[in-house]
């Protein structure tokens, strides 16, 4: 059985990651389409520490028998492994659309140049 | 021949000390063929010197390595219409005077995309560092096998393409060590693809982007490229 002082602990915790991303939200400084999965995240955490009964159930599929908070860490890193594989996704777009970016500018200028030079001429 | 819109595209970065006769060398050549240089981020008199010299110059407001600055070229190739492209490098290694042999099978109708090999006719002057030789005939034997054609050279950065290679490569091409993906990429589009023996010069100046210590992650990011590459659909609608 999970000891309370984890759950609570655990549930506190859950609490406050939620809280500071809806914080985050709100000043403007994450974008929602960003928050999603720390929201989910949060709110899974959050269920697991505070429903013990059902901890206690996914430990028993899995095969965790001697501490079911054990799962609370498996989740948690199942979720922080998706959002940074998530970043990275994110990370490549933003790449991709900056070398297109450098390359349209970089025509623009010479069009640009050209064109000047033909009016002056 | 003489219709055809020709255009050189030669990717330079902090090459000063070369691309100048670079560019005087292709234009006193073939005065025909415009000559773009992109500079990719260069922190030299590169562009200057390029522009003095009598080239078209696109300037890349930073470095997008070796294969965004190509694509930047066969983007305005596709823009400006340019019927055939010739791609040779910022350093001097590649020899305008070669150049009739990578054009003429295009010419001929024979081929979509021309590439200069130094190994097809063994140069005996012509030895890289054995590691360097290694690497090369390693994805020489891998991409031979994935396109089903004998390919000796896959690092070449000598090419030539008709306008149906400039379309594709304008379109989508590899980043960072790009002419090994490019090799199957073009097979894949079903375009054709040949190899002409070239020699090629020692570079005058500057050095090999290809160190020793890259080649390990140049080997690992390329064959990662090419696996999964091959599980990639080449168009919307369109698998191969």
């Amino acid at each position: 059985m999970t000891p309370f002082r984890v759950s609570l602990f655990a549930t506190i915790a859950s609490l406050l990651l939620i809280l500071v991303v809806f914080e985050l939200i709100r000043s403007r400084r994450l974008r929602e389409r960003y928050a999603l999965l720390w929201l989910l995240t949060g709110v899974v955490l959050l269920v697991l520490s505070a429903w013990r009964g059902g901890l206690n159930t996914i430990a028993g599929w899995v095969g965790i028998s001697t501490y079911p908070p054990a799962v609370l860490f498996a989740i948690g890193t199942l979720f922080i492994l998706l959002v940074l594989l998530h970043y990275s996704t994110v990370i490549s777009k933003l790449s991709d659309q900056n070398v297109i970016l450098a390359q349209r500018l970089a025509l623009l200028e010479e069009r640009l140049r050209s064109a000047e030079r033909v009016r002056e001429s | 021949m003489a219709e055809l819109r020709r255009i050189a595209i030669v990717p330079a970065r902090n090459e000063k000390g070369a691309i100048g006769d670079v560019v005087r060398e292709i234009r006193d050549f073939d005065p025909g063929l415009d000559v773009l240089v992109i500079d990719d981020g260069s922190t030299d008199e590169t562009a200057e010197l390029a522009a003095a010299a009598g080239a078209i110059v696109l300037r890349l407001p930073f470095n997008l390595g070796i294969g965004g600055a190509v694509q930047t070229g066969f983007k305005y190739a596709v823009e400006h219409r340019y019927d055939l492209a010739v791609r040779l490098d910022g350093d001097g290694q590649h020899d305008p005077a070669e150049l009739p042999k990578l054009t003429a099978p295009l010419l001929r109708g024979e081929a979509d995309i021309v590439v200069g090999s130094r190994f097809a006719d063994p140069d005996p002057a012509y030895r890289p560092p054995l590691a360097r030789r290694l690497g090369i005939g390693f994805f020489a034997a891998v991409v031979s096998l994935l396109v089903r054609q004998r390919v000796t050279d896959t690092t070449s950065g000598f090419q030539a393409l008709n306008e149906r290679g400039i379309r594709l490569f304008a379109d989508d091409y590899p980043h960072d060590y790009p002419e090994v993906e490019a090799t199957v990429m073009v097979v894949r589009h079903r375009l054709r693809l040949q190899e002409v023996p070239v020699r090629m010069r020692e570079r005058e100046h500057g050095r090999s982007s290809i160190t020793a210590l890259r080649s390990m992650y140049y080997m690992v990011k390329v064959l990662l490229a090419l696996v999964v590459g091959m599980f990639r659909r080449t168009s919307p609608g369109r698998s191969g």
